[in-house]
């Protein structure tokens, strides 16, 4: 009698277990694959950009900056008290954030976590990681374009 | 025959009020302690209350988040109040989640049996944490938005599943509209109806073990301890505390009202003297310290690594606190929680002084 029970009857039993424990895992897993795909947008194509006008010389005083769109990302432009531009991508290597410029000391700024980074965009102190990384700026009949390489 | 009656040929439902009826709490110094999970569920009601009637005015979107709250809060007849009393009392429900926790946490609460009820409550605190970071973004302004930024960077730097968190999170790379209309749905209803489950089993297991006493009253005999009836002795008291904390609320909506802010803009600077709320306000003034590299790793990931590790270490403290399980109180698991209330209170008001 206990021979039966535990013989092929159990053995038998423990296949049905095995035969619907795959299939339940194999039907959870084919409705957790499409909604955690379905959970992360598609990659937005990038934008090649290679440079953008940013404005008139008129809009730049010394001692001033702007913010422009390149591409997805923004940039910084500075124009340092004696005239020269610079410009930098305007995020924070820390946690993401917009940085500004501080006139009075020369300096990009991030009020976020107050990090401090000097006008050609490396990190001086406070918890940032890395530089800004940097763009070039080309003044061409009156216009302030930012680019990636040298305009030629 | 009565309505009660008619139920009762079909279901059980005296048993039902014959177990509230017998419901009764510990009468001792610490009896006050009880009532800070009740005034949690009254706030929680009212965010779900709130929150529905926002709801019929919000419209999520990068072009009309911003100017829908406007139109609440300046053209809807009291929709001012509305907002200010979800917001306020978003701020007291998390305040006084975490003042619950402390309080069973020095009591000794969580020991067996209660291990499972210590677990559903840290649950809803992260979730309640989670509604308040979610919610934050949907005015769609620009502390908003660069609280978005910050705390999905932060969730980037995981290892391995970083990205993915953070695409997930902000719905692509950047923070736009679409990251909006996610919160919306997390704030709304994923959120929701996940905490209800959770919140259904932490009362159901406090209904089923009862009240809670301190390690060294358990050793006073039964026939020596003092009770009150839950009902109404208690419930009265709980009413009570319920209403002034509703009249605390409108005091506050009235005469301290949360800001709307400046539209969010993709271009702006963050602003000088930005933060985040003031329950996160320990995290970002620890973030603050860290510098760019600690030892090999970058200050970030060390920030996020702290965060998830003490998260996950305070979440299995019944497991971990073994003289409790004897029903002894441990100094050791005191001081951790002492340590830890001074560095939080610590963090928070260097993060509000500098």
């Amino acid at each position: 009698m206990d021979k039966l029970t535990k013989g092929p009857e159990t053995s038998r039993r423990r296949f049905i277990d095995i035969l619907l424990g795959t299939g339940l895992f194999m039907w959870i897993s084919s409705l957790i694959y499409p909604i955690s795909k379905y959970l992360v947008p598609p990659k937005a194509a990038i934008l090649y950009v290679n440079n953008v006008e940013a404005g008139t010389m008129s809009e730049f005083p010394p001692s001033s900056s702007k913010i422009i769109r390149f591409g997805r990302k923004p940039v910084i432009i500075v124009r340092q008290r004696n005239g020269k531009f610079s410009a930098l991508s305007a995020t924070c290597t820390h946690l993401d954030c917009t940085v500004q410029f501080k006139a009075d000391t020369e300096q990009i700024w991030c009020a976020c976590h107050n990090g401090y980074y000097d006008i050609t965009g490396k990190n001086i102190s406070g918890p940032p990681p890395s530089p800004l990384a940097q763009y070039i700026v080309v003044v061409k009949d009156d216009k302030v374009i930012v680019a990636l390489e040298e305009l030629t | 025959m009565g309505i009660m009656d008619w139920i009762n040929e079909r279901v059980n439902i005296r048993g039902v009020s014959e177990f509230a009826f017998k419901k009764k709490v510990p009468v001792f110094y610490g009896t006050i302690w009880y009532y800070l999970g009740g005034v949690s569920l009254f706030l929680f009601a009212i965010q779900l209350v709130t929150g529905i009637l926002l709801l019929l005015y919000y419209q999520p979107g990068a072009t009309t988040a911003f100017e829908s709250i406007k139109f609440i809060v300046s053209k809807v007849a009291f929709g001012w109040l509305i907002r200010e009393v979800h917001a306020w009392s978003a701020n007291l429900f998390v305040f006084f989640a975490f003042l619950h926790m402390f309080t069973v946490f020095f009591a000794k609460a969580y020991r067996k049996p209660r291990e499972m009820t210590w677990f559903s409550g840290m649950i809803l605190l992260i979730l309640g944490m989670g509604f308040g970071f979610s919610g934050y973004l949907l005015p769609w302004n620009e502390l908003a938005f660069f609280a978005t930024k910050i705390g999905s960077d932060i969730a980037g730097a995981v290892p391995f599943v970083g990205e993915f968190l953070l695409r997930l999170l902000r719905a692509g790379d950047e923070v736009t509209g679409a990251t909006l209309t996610r919160f919306y749905g997390f704030h709304i209803a994923l959120f929701p109806a996940f905490f209800t489950l959770v919140l259904g089993i932490h009362l159901i297991l406090v209904q089923v073990q009862g009240m809670s006493i301190p390690p060294e009253l358990e050793r006073i005999p039964e026939k020596h301890r003092r009770y009150m009836p839950f009902f109404p002795n208690f419930a009265i008291r709980d009413a009570l505390f319920w209403l002034i904390i509703l009249n605390i609320i409108a005091l506050l909506a009235v005469f301290f009202p949360w800001e709307l802010g400046t539209k969010a803009d993709p271009l702006a600077s963050a602003p000088a003297g930005i933060h985040p709320e003031w329950y996160f306000m320990f995290m970002f003034q620890t973030l603050k310290l860290i510098p760019g590299h600690i030892f090999f790793i970058e200050g970030e990931l060390f920030g996020l690594l702290i965060f998830v590790f003490g998260t996950i270490f305070w979440f299995l403290v019944p497991l971990l606190d073994r003289k409790a399980r004897r029903g002894q109180r441990s100094r050791f698991w005191t001081v951790i929680g002492v340590v830890l209330i001074v560095y939080m209170i610590m963090m928070t008001l260097w993060g509000y002084i500098v």
